[in-house]
C-alpha cells in the first residue's frame, strides 16, 4: 500500500515523473503549499521571474530550445491572468507547455474571493485543454494527461488549476501510464497510398518547391535531418516559414529563403509560378499567402500536417497527408528511394530550367539595402552579428517587428530549435524571458536577443531574472527609436501620419543595464560595431547592447497591399514604381 | 465602399450557405459544454440551436445536437475542430435535407383563448403530434414535435388564435434504420 501524500507534493511527483528539470514562476497566496514542498525536491529547480508573463515566455524558449514541454507555476487571480499572454503565444505556436495555476479554496470558488479568477474559462480558448482538480483523488491523473495532452499530436499549452484545499489534501499517488497515443486521443497514420500518390507527382513536376514550416522543428531534430536528405536527393528548391527556419540549413544552394510578407523575392515567385508545391508542416498563415485568391494559382498542393483540422482550413489541397513530419518524410524517402528514382538525376533535365528562373529571381538581390558609413543600418548590425557568432551554436530569440524581420532574413540558421520568434500572435517582449529560459536551457552557449527598444521595453524586468542565475544573455537592441513596422506601415498606408508611433521618451539602455548589475554597450557608428559586437560575446554576464541604428529604415522586400507572390516591393530603388494604391490599402 | 486601412485582407466573395446537424458525443464533465460552445463564438461559427442532455450515465456521456449554417469549408472545419477538443468522443455531421436522418424538435405552446379557438388551435396542431398536457376552461397547453420550420409555420398560425407562450428545444437527431453512427 503506497502512503497518502500532499496535492502538493503530488505536482512535484508527477513533474519528477515526467523528468521535469526547471519550472518558471511566482509565488503567491493560492500556490504556497506547492512553494512550501519545492525544498523537498532538489531535482527540480525554481526559476523565480519578475513577471508571470516572463515565465510563460522563458519557459517557451526553454522548450523550443530543448524540444521538451516549459513547465509554468502561478498563482491564481492576477498570476493566472499575467501569463495568458504567454499561453496563447504558445498556442499560436505550437509550443508545449504545461502551467499550473494556484485557485482559491474550492468553497469559496465562485464567492469573488480574493485574488480569485475563472482562469479554466479565460484559459479555455488559449490552452489544448484546461482542468480545474476539484477532487484530490483526480490529481495524479490530470498531471499525467496534461504532459501528454501537451506534448502529443500538434503540441500546445494546457493548464491545471489547483484550488489550495486540493494542495494539502491527501491521496495515493499513481504513475503515469506508458502509452504513446497522438493528440492525446486521436491515432491518425497516413498510408503507403497517399505516399504513393506524393511520389508521382514529384515526379511529374517540372517546377517543384517545398514549403516549410514550425511543424518540422516541432517533429525533432531526426525530421530537420530527413528533410535535408529529402530535399537533397529531389534537387527541389526549399522555402520556409519564419518558424520554420533552422530546419533546412540556410545557407544551402537549395534554400531559396524565407516566404511570406517580408520573404525572398526568389521564394515568393516560386510559390507563385510553381506546379507543385508540397508544404511540410505549415499552416498558410495569411502573412505567409498574402491575397488568397491569387496564392500559387497553377500549382498541385499537398499539404503534410500531424493536425488534420490544418488542412484545407484556408488553401484547398489536392492531397493531404495527416501524420507525423518525419514519419511521412522516412516513408517518401524510403519509397523514392525503393523506386530507385533518383530524381536528382532523372529529374535534373525537367526541373533545371525551373532553376534558371529561380536563379534569374536570385540575381535581383532583393534583400540589399543601401549601407552607410555614416549610420548603422539594421541590416548590416544583423549581418554583422551573423558574422562573429556564425561559428558558435548561436541561440537567437526575437522580439517582434522590424527586427524580427531583418533578423530572419539576414540571421541565416544551420540547425533546428536555434530560433526562437513569435510568429503567430506577434508578441512584443517576447525575445528577452525567452532568450532566458534558452540560456536555463542551454548554460554553455551563447544565447542573443535580437531586440527592439520598443518591445524590450515590455519585459524588460526579466533582466533582473537573468542577473540572479547569472544568465549571460545577450540582449542585441536595433534601436531605432520608433516603433518601426508601425512607423512603416504609416509610412506606406497612412499617408506618413505617424501616430504615437514614436516613443519621445526612451531609458539610457547602457545605464539601465548598470542599473540591473549587467553590462551595457552602445554602438553608435559602423565603424566600432564590430568591436563593441564582440566586447559584448566575449563578456560573461547579461548585456543590453545599444546599437542606435538609422531610425527610418525600412523592412524590405514587402509584399505590397492587395498584391499576390509575385508583385513584391523591393528596396528604396524600386518603390518608386510600385506604389501601393487605392484598395491595396486593405491588404498589408 | 469605404476604404478600410486593415492590417488584414479584405474577405473574399462567400460561398454557399447549407445548414447542417452536428452530433458531438462528449464526456459529461463541468465546463464541456462552454468548450464546444466557445470554438463556435471563438471561431465565428454560427449556433442556430443547440440540444444537450446526458445519455448514457454509466459511461458519462452526453450528446449534444447542433444545427448550424456555412460554407463547406466552415463546416469540415467545425468538424476537425471538434474533433481535437479532449473530452469529445465522436462527431456526426447530417445535412439537413438528408432523407436518412430524423430530425425533431419538440414545442410547448400555451394558447389562451375561448373554447371555439381553442378547438381550432388542436386541429391546426393535428399532423404534428399533440399532446395536451394541461386544460382549463380558457387556456390549454399542448406538446408538439415536429421541424424547425413547421413549428415556426405552426406558432404564426396559432398566433391569431390566442397563443401566448411558446417554449422550444433545440433540434435532436437520429439516424434511420438499424445502423449507428460509429
Amino acid at each position: 500500500m503506497s502512503k497518502l501524500i500532499s496535492g502538493a507534493e503530488i505536482v512535484f511527483k508527477a513533474l519528477e515523473d515526467q523528468n521535469v528539470e526547471f519550472i518558471f514562476g511566482y509565488p503567491g497566496g493560492a500556490v504556497l503549499p506547492i512553494y512550501d514542498e519545492l525544498k523537498n525536491h532538489k531535482k527540480i529547480k525554481h526559476i523565480l521571474v519578475r513577471h508571470e508573463q516572463g515565465a510563460g515566455h522563458a519557459a517557451e524558449g526553454y522548450a523550443r530550445s530543448s524540444g521538451k514541454p516549459g513547465v509554468v507555476l502561478v498563482t491564481s487571480g492576477p498570476g493566472a491572468t499575467n501569463v495568458v499572454t504567454a499561453l496563447t503565444d504558445a498556442y499560436m505556436d505550437s509550443v508545449p507547455l504545461v502551467c499550473i495555476s494556484g485557485q482559491v479554496p474550492t468553497h469559496l470558488i465562485g464567492t469573488d474571493a480574493f485574488q480569485e479568477c475563472d482562469t479554466t474559462g479565460i484559459t479555455r480558448p488559449c490552452t489544448k485543454h484546461n482542468w480545474l482538480v476539484k477532487d484530490i483523488n483526480d490529481l495524479p491523473k490530470i498531471m499525467h494527461r496534461a504532459f501528454e495532452v501537451a506534448t502529443t499530436g500538434r503540441p500546445g499549452p494546457v493548464l491545471v488549476d489547483i484550488p489550495k484545499d486540493i494542495q494539502f489534501a491527501k491521496t495515493k499517488y499513481s504513475k503515469p501510464k506508458k502509452e504513446k497515443k497522438l493528440n492525446g486521443k486521436i491515432k491518425t497514420k497516413f498510408n503507403q497510398k497517399d505516399i504513393d500518390q506524393l511520389i508521382n507527382l514529384m515526379i511529374k513536376a517540372k517546377k517543384p518547391i517545398f514549403y516549410t514550416g514550425g511543424g518540422v522543428i516541432n517533429s525533432g531534430p531526426k525530421a530537420s535531418e530527413l528533410l535535408r536528405e529529402l530535399v537533397n536527393i529531389t534537387g527541389f528548391p526549399i522555402t520556409s516559414t519564419l518558424q520554420g527556419l533552422g530546419a533546412f540549413p540556410g545557407d544551402d544552394s537549395q534554400f531559396i529563403g524565407m516566404l511570406g510578407m517580408h520573404g525572398t523575392y526568389e521564394a515568393n515567385n516560386a510559390m507563385h509560378d510553381c506546379d507543385l508545391l508540397i508544404n511540410i508542416g505549415a499552416r498558410f498563415d495569411d502573412r505567409i499567402t498574402g491575397k488568397i485568391d491569387e496564392f500559387s494559382p497553377n500549382s498541385k498542393k499537398v499539404h503534410i500536417d500531424i493536425d488534420p483540422s490544418s488542412i484545407n482550413k484556408i488553401v484547398k489541397v489536392d492531397l493531404a497527408i495527416v501524420g507525423d513530419v518525419a514519419e511521412v518524410i522516412s516513408s517518401t524517402t524510403k519509397s523514392l528511394k525503393n523506386k530507385n528514382l533518383n530524381l536528382e538525376k532523372s529529374n535534373k533535365q525537367k526541373i533545371s530550367s525551373w532553376w534558371e528562373k529561380i536563379q534569374k529571381w536570385r540575381t535581383k538581390k532583393s534583400l540589399d539595402y543601401i549601407n552607410s558609413d555614416k549610420i548603422i543600418k539594421p541590416q548590416h548590425a544583423v549581418q554583422r552579428l551573423y558574422e562573429l557568432t556564425k561559428n558558435r551554436d548561436t541561440y537567437i530569440t526575437t522580439e517582434v517587428g522590424q527586427h524580427q524581420m531583418w533578423a530572419a532574413q539576414h540571421y541565416p540558421f544551420s540547425k533546428p530549435n536555434r530560433w526562437m520568434t513569435s510568429g503567430g500572435l506577434g508578441t512584443m517582449g517576447y525575445g528577452l524571458p525567452a532568450a532566458v529560459g534558452v540560456q536555463i536551457a542551454h548554460p554553455k552557449k551563447l544565447v542573443v536577443d535580437i531586440a527592439g527598444e520598443a518591445s524590450v521595453l515590455m519585459t524588460i524586468q526579466e533582466m533582473s531574472t537573468a542577473v540572479q542565475y547569472n544568465l549571460p544573455i545577450k540582449i542585441f537592441i536595433l534601436n531605432n527609436q520608433y516603433m518601426g513596422m508601425v512607423r512603416q506601415w504609416q509610412e506606406l498606408l497612412h499617408e506618413k501620419n505617424y501616430s504615437e508611433s514614436y516613443s519621445a521618451a526612451l531609458p539610457d539602455f547602457v545605464k539601465l543595464a548598470e542599473a540591473y548589475g549587467c553590462v551595457g554597450i552602445r554602438a553608435k557608428t559602423p565603424g566600432e560595431l564590430d568591436e563593441k559586437i564582440q566586447e559584448m560575446i566575449d563578456v560573461d554576464k547579461p548585456v543590453i547592447f545599444d546599437c542606435c541604428v538609422d531610425p527610418h529604415e525600412n523592412c524590405f522586400p514587402m509584399i505590397p497591399s492587395g498584391k499576390p507572390h509575385n508583385q513584391m516591393l523591393l528596396g528604396p530603388k524600386d518603390q518608386e514604381e510600385n506604389k501601393i494604391t487605392g484598395k491595396g490599402k486593405t491588404l498589408v | 465602399m469605404t476604404k478600410s486601412k486593415s492590417a488584414y485582407s479584405t474577405p473574399s466573395k462567400l460561398g454557399k450557405l447549407d445548414t447542417h446537424i452536428i452530433v458531438v458525443w462528449v464526456d459529461n464533465e463541468s465546463g464541456v459544454l462552454a468548450r464546444v460552445v466557445g470554438l463556435f463564438s471563438g471561431r465565428g461559427y454560427n449556433i442556430e440551436s443547440l440540444a444537450v442532455a446526458e445519455i448514457d450515465n454509466k459511461q458519462n456521456i452526453s450528446r449534444i445536437t447542433i444545427v448550424t449554417t456555412g460554407t463547406p469549408q466552415v463546416i469540415e472545419q467545425i468538424k476537425l475542430q471538434l474533433k481535437k477538443l479532449v473530452p469529445v468522443h465522436k462527431v456526426a455531421d447530417f445535412e439537413r435535407e438528408d432523407k436518412k436522418v430524423i430530425f425533431k424538435e419538440m414545442a410547448l405552446l400555451k394558447i389562451v383563448a375561448n373554447q371555439a379557438k381553442i378547438k381550432k388551435s388542436l386541429n391546426a396542431c393535428k399532423k404534428y403530434n399533440p399532446v395536451i398536457l394541461d386544460k382549463t376552461n380558457k387556456s390549454v397547453v399542448i406538446q408538439v414535435t415536429a421541424l424547425r420550420r413547421e413549428i415556426d409555420k405552426m406558432t404564426k398560425n396559432l398566433k391569431p388564435l390566442g397563443l401566448v407562450s411558446a417554449s422550444r428545444t433545440g433540434a435532436v437527431a437520429m439516424t434511420r434504420g438499424a445502423e449507428i453512427f460509429k
